[in-house]
């Protein structure tokens, strides 16, 4: 049940109200952040799973129970840094992108302890500030397995996970989430749209059985992968648009994968078709020779300020390889700026394969 | 009309019910050729795909799992979305699973009553999908318009108010049922469809319609011209009554416009249900249709011809001549061996009667090729039958009866004969001794032949411009060895004026350019007969001496422009704003095999009819009062000849096609490894016209549609080579075993059209890897008749005349090693049925031709090839304005 105060109906008026006055600022990159601790093994497995079978390193989501210190201190900073809303370090908190590190047995557990690290994060942020709203998503991520595509080239009728599968780890996950409390359900980096449904199918059918009161924005947030202009599973943006259009997101957008500026063809085509907000925030920058990022703070401020001066974001934020620097920056650069009105979509059929047909 | 500019083609090939062929394939497990129909569905301009695979052995959820799959792999598939199909929600349900985009379902009703209704709307909406709804409920299927429009209604306000389903998600299909079955209450089907179509178009916002339309024409199962008739009427009537979208066959669909009258008329009786006895008269009429498609030579005589079989066996063989029927000849032909002492009488006698009366059937035009090619498939299996008889007797006679020696040969460098054979049967049913030396054959191997065989003409014969030259030196070379026999000239490529002005010169003793086939047997008597001969070359030569005058004015009065000022008259294009498509992939792609069954919608029946000396318009030329029913006749054979060889997979079509990035130089093209344009591949060397034109127009070269260098763009070309000649050799070479030579000119023309018709296929697929193409909506008929972007001039052909720019653009595309086409010194393709050329995009590309060029062209060009002036003479020679010095 709810741990947050206020009562759940309220934030989430106070959460739209927030949209519909001005451009909204999310965090920026969860993963490089944890690699500035320099975190070991040790940190990692903490007290509770230091005899675990299995190296424990790199499994970030796992810090919010064994050094939730580190994580509600970096939601802290971004809130600092102007974010009005931040994702849990949920990312891979499911059933199958836990088993991994066989830690399945504790996905709800991490989910909880991730909403907690947030909310604690968001509560300190608004009693620093009297009258400032802070809000928490729900990261639900791609998973390490798809249902569009075989990972074997050999046999293309395979499929290494079934719908059923996915959706019972994606509802595992939704419900630990919304019984933590998160004000939103965010479900990011979309690279195979047929995932991202049977996560909205999910999130769906949770919140039908919890009833209207319960119920909670849903965002929605695609990857293109390269210059080419559509997800790994092949979709052009409308086409994507389309295929979520029947879950009513809050919002779509996209984020990672490309940096900001090479993100602006299929931002401009977003915001120009979805009947609901749009959101922005990509990395900084393609990744360099050392898997760092070199866009700095003002490269990213100057794209997303651009990008909401053209009248196409709602909600702007960084990916790989921001900061709280970079989040500073955005921030700045888009208050005052107008966020993009949603128009009133022509009544029209619309479907999709890997490409739009619309028949008006 | 904007309803219609936006209507839906669902493709039904991929749907069990309605595809024998898919049915077969999904049932044999042959994945391959499912995703194969899917393709040629998307391919042949389908929008959507309607998926089907409710069959009662066939597991029907975990195939369409399976199948979805292997299309979600396969990106020229998945780009459309799909429509499930299934009458069990459980494979609905599991298909729903499996896509990505956004599908529609097919279908939910009432059938079942609300709660299951509304229970599957529901998760059809979860799984975001958009639902095709039938006009059925707990009564069963809606027939009348009332029925339907009260069905669609209730379950509308169902939907959209009790579970909020957006009305623009929804699909009603108010029942296609089928008329024309004799049952009166039936008459009306089509009627009420329309009619609840517009009600619902009208009464319930946002709602679709849909149907399939196949199930309206289902009594006349196996009249497929009576069946795509009616459906093309109905789709008529039915867009404009609102239907949004149908399930149809992407590949077949008619125009309304060029349905014949009186077939059109009597469908439009049948749906719009105008008089009472309209199905009757329908059957009539689709009996007769289905007659006279059936034709005669498969050897089932129709009723009236029994009649003929009860003649004499005499008059049985010549009436088996005339009309071309093969199916007795060789029982007649022994009967007949009983009456006569020597077999010999029996060629002399009714045979060669009957051949006499086809050759004056055909002279004054009563008679057409197909015909005569018939007859003579006749007469080879009958003389096949007495062959070993009168080798048996040792009858010299055999020989001495013929009335002449005709050597034929496509010369040296030249792969086409279906000309040539034509004239070689025809030669042979007027009683002259053929030899046919086949394809490129050197000039010393038919000047051995023909005096070894004392040959009383030889014919040649070429289809590429290369052959031209090679013609002449044949005819130099009978100088030279003291031939006196007439020398005959025939090909696509030939002419009188070029006979008259290069070969006759080059051979005293006579040279006589033919026309056609129907003109060989004049000529050829006239050559041998003794009072005939002299006086008909003396007649030939005359003409020939005034074309070669008039030639020679010609030259003196020409209008070439000097190549500086023809350029500066170049067509210019604003180069910063021509949309210059960047291509999906660069380099080559290959498609090994194509599927005939993929490349046969496209096939131009036009130069089919051509090929067989019948000119028209097709299909105008099925309905002509003079030509028409032999045409029909044609058709049918072909049409037969051509399942069969997709059938048995006959031929192998291959092809390659490739995108490079590019710039004009000049007036030539270079062709770039790379965008960095740092290496260059290759260069394409163009002519530009040269003639003095009209203000207002330019003079064309096609470097002119390509951006130049200097424009500061890159610009890209294409390339292709595709053949469907790999096993045409073989089939004709089976026919011919067997006599018929009927069979084996059909096999090759088929050949051509395929390689035509693949042309077509990948050059629209090129266009969709340029992107523009994806916008087409192209009917069969559009594809034929070009009217899209883009050319695809081919090398040897008016608008880049030098052939030689085939061995260019075949390294490109290493087309011999990808395709197994090769170029023979003449630059000409082997195997025959092949086609090559280049792909330009610029939105106002054209062809024309060159035309006459002068020399000062040729000496750049040259130079620019790397060639001596001489060589680039010899291989343009019929375009130069000049006469080139030696």
């Amino acid at each position: 049940m709810p741990v947050s105060t206020p009562s759940a109906p309220a934030r989430d008026d106070a959460f739209r109200r927030l949209f519909s006055g001005r451009i909204v600022v999310l965090d920026g990159a969860m993963g490089s952040m944890i690699q500035g601790h320099g975190l070991e093994e040790a940190d990692f497995r903490g007290e509770r799973f230091a005899g675990h079978p299995q190296d424990l390193k790199g499994n970030n989501d796992l810090l919010s129970l064994t050094r939730p210190d580190v994580i509600e201190g970096i939601h802290r900073a971004y809130f600092d840094a102007g974010a009005d809303l931040v994702e849990t370090n949920t990312f891979s908190s499911t059933s199958i992108a836990m088993a991994d590190y066989r830690c399945e047995p504790w996905v709800r557990e991490i989910n909880l302890a991730a909403v907690a690290c947030a909310r604690r994060a968001a509560e300190a942020a608004e009693r620093a500030t009297p009258g400032r709203r802070c809000f928490v998503a729900g990261a639900i991520g791609p998973l390490n397995r798809t249902l569009s595509m075989s990972p074997d080239v050999n046999r293309p009728e395979y499929r290494a996970v079934t719908w059923d599968q996915v959706v019972t780890a994606y509802t595992e996950q939704i419900e630990a989430l919304l019984d933590g409390g998160v004000d939103a359900l965010l479900v990011e980096t979309i690279f195979d749209t047929l995932n991202a449904k049977a996560a909205l199918y999910a999130i769906a059918e949770v919140q039908e059985r919890r009833g209207a009161a319960a119920r909670v924005p849903v965002l929605v947030s695609v990857t293109i992968t390269d210059a080419s202009g559509r997800t790994l599973s092949g979709q052009t943006i409308s086409a994507f648009y389309h295929s979520v259009a029947h879950a009513q997101p809050f919002s779509v957008g996209i984020n990672c994968a490309l940096g900001g500026e090479a993100m602006r063809p299929y931002v401009e085509e977003l915001s120009r078709i979805a009947g609901c907000y749009v959101s922005c925030y990509p990395n900084a920058g393609l990744p360099n020779a050392f898997g760092g990022y070199d866009e700095t703070p003002e490269d990213m401020a100057k794209v997303l300020g651009d990008f909401a001066r053209q009248g196409w974001v709602n909600l702007v934020g960084g990916c790989c390889g921001s900061t709280p620097a970079h989040i500073a920056a955005i921030a700045a650069a888009v208050r005052g700026v107008a966020p993009r009105p949603v128009p009133s979509a022509r009544r029209a059929l619309r479907l999709s394969g890997l490409e739009p047909l619309v028949v008006t | 009309m904007s309803t219609a500019a936006q209507f839906l083609v669902i493709g039904e090939r991929t749907n069990i019910t309605g595809s024998p062929r898919f049915a077969k394939a999904l049932k044999a497990g042959d994945w391959e050729a499912c995703l194969a129909i899917a393709r040629q569905q998307v391919e042949s301009g389908a929008n959507v795909i309607d998926i089907n695979v409710d069959e009662a052995l066939i597991d029907g959820e975990s195939t369409m799992v399976r199948f979805l799959n292997l299309i979600a792999a396969e990106p020229e598939i998945a780009r459309v979305p799909v429509m499930l199909d299934s009458s069990k929600w459980s494979v609905l349900e599991r298909g729903l699973q499996c896509l990505q985009g956004k599908g529609i379902v097919n279908s939910i009703s009432l059938k079942d009553g609300e709660a299951e209704f509304l229970r599957r709307a529901r998760l059809v909406r979860r799984y975001g999908a958009a639902v095709v709804v039938m006009a059925f409920d707990e009564q069963g299927q809606a027939a009348t318009r009332d029925e339907k429009v009260r069905i669609c209604t209730r379950a509308y306000h169902l939907l959209t108010e009790a579970i909020g389903f957006p009305a623009e998600d929804i699909i009603f299909d108010p029942n296609i049922l089928t008329v024309a079955t004799g049952i009166e209450e039936h008459n009306g089907y089509a009627v009420d469809f329309f009619e609840a179509t517009q009600a619902i178009k009208a009464t319930l916002p946002g709602a679709r319609v849909s149907g399939g339309v196949s199930n309206v024409s289902f009594s006349f199962r196996g009249n497929n011209p009576v069946r795509e008739a009616m459906h093309t009427v109905f789709l008529y009537y039915a867009v404009q009554a609102g239907l949004d979208m149908a399930i149809v066959n992407a590949g077949m669909l008619g125009v309304y416009e060029e349905i014949p009258v009186e077939l059109r008329d009597r469908v439009e009786d049948v749906i719009l249900n105008r008089r009472p006895d309209a199905t009757e008269r329908l059957v009539a009429l689709a009996d007769q249709l289905k007659q006279s498609s059936t034709g005669d030579s498969a050897g089932k005589p129709a009723p009236e011809a029994e009649e003929w079989r009860r003649a004499p066996v005499a008059e049985r063989l010549r009436h088996a001549l005339v009309k071309g029927i093969d199916a007795f000849i060789e029982a007649d032909t022994e009967e007949a061996r009983a009456l006569y002492p020597r077999p010999l009488d029996i060629i002399e006698g009714p045979l060669m009667d009957g051949m006499r009366v086809v050759g004056d059937l055909f002279g004054a035009g009563k008679m057409f090729l197909p015909q005569v090619v018939k007859s003579a498939r006749v007469m080879k299996k009958s003389v096949a039958v007495l062959t070993p008889y009168m080798e048996a007797e040792k009858a010299a006679a055999g020989q001495a009866s013929a009335k002449g020696r005709i050597v034929l040969a496509t010369v040296k460098g030249d792969v086409h004969d279906i000309g040539k054979n034509i004239v070689g049967v025809v030669l042979a049913c007027n009683n002259y001794e053929v030899t046919d030396l086949g394809v490129m054959v050197p000039a010393e191997r038919i000047l051995a032949v023909a005096r070894e065989s004392k040959a009383d003409v030889i014919g040649l014969s070429g289809l590429i411009t290369p052959s031209l030259d090679e013609m002449v030196h044949v005819a130099r070379e009978m100088t030279r060895q003291g031939f006196g026999v007439p020398l005959l000239i025939g090909g696509a490529t030939t002419s009188a004026a070029h006979t008259a002005v290069k070969i006759a010169p080059a051979y005293a003793p006579g040279v006589v350019h033919v026309l056609d086939a129907s003109r060989v047997v004049n000529v050829v008597s006239a050559l041998l007969s003794p009072e005939q001969r002299a006086p008909y070359l003396a007649e030939v030569a005359g003409k020939q001496g005034q074309l070669r005058t008039e030639f020679e004015g010609r030259q003196g009065k020409r209008a070439a422009l000097p190549l500086a000022v023809a350029r500066a008259r170049a067509a210019a294009s604003r180069w910063a704003e021509v949309d210059i498509p960047r291509p999906e992939f660069l380099g080559t792609k290959a498609f090994d095999p194509v599927p005939l069954a993929e490349i046969t919608p496209l096939i131009d029946w036009g130069p089919f009819f051509s090929a067989w000396e019948l000119h028209g318009r097709y299909p105008d030329i099925l309905q002509d009062p003079v030509v028409g029913s032999e045409a029909t006749r044609l058709h049918a054979d072909a049409l037969r000849l051509l399942e069969r060889i997709v059938r048995e997979q006959r031929f192998t079509a291959r092809a390659v096609i490739g995108f490079w990035p590019a710039n004009a130089v000049g007036d030539s093209v270079e062709v770039y490894a790379d965008e960095t344009r740092s290496a260059t591949l290759g260069r394409f060397h163009f002519l530009r016209q040269q003639l003095e034109k009209p203000a207002a127009q330019a003079n064309h070269c096609l470097a002119d549609y390509v951006a130049p260098r200097d424009s500061g763009r890159l610009d890209y070309v294409g390339g292709f080579a595709v053949t469907a000649g790999h096993g045409v050799e073989a089939l004709a070479a089976e026919f011919r075993a067997a006599h018929d030579d009927y069979g084996a000119i059909l096999a090759q023309a088929l050949g051509d059209r395929l390689a035509e018709a693949l042309a077509e296929l990948m050059h629209q697929r090129a266009r969709q890897a340029c992107g523009f193409g994806r916008e087409e909506k192209l009917s069969v008929e559009d594809l034929i008749r070009e009217r899209y972007r883009g050319i695809r001039p081919a090398p040897g052909y008016p608008a880049c005349p030098d052939h030689t720019e085939k061995r260019t653009l075949f390294q490109l595309l290493d087309a011999p090693a990808v395709t197994g086409i090769t170029l023979t010194e003449s630059c000409a393709m082997h195997p025959a049925s092949s086609v090559s050329g280049l792909y330009l995009n610029h939105p106002d590309s054209k062809y024309f031709a060159v035309g006459k060029v002068a020399r000062d062209q040729i000496e750049d060009y040259a130079a620019r090839k790397g060639l001596a002036v001489a060589e680039a003479e010899k291989w343009l020679g019929p375009y130069l304005d000049y006469t080139p010095a030696g």
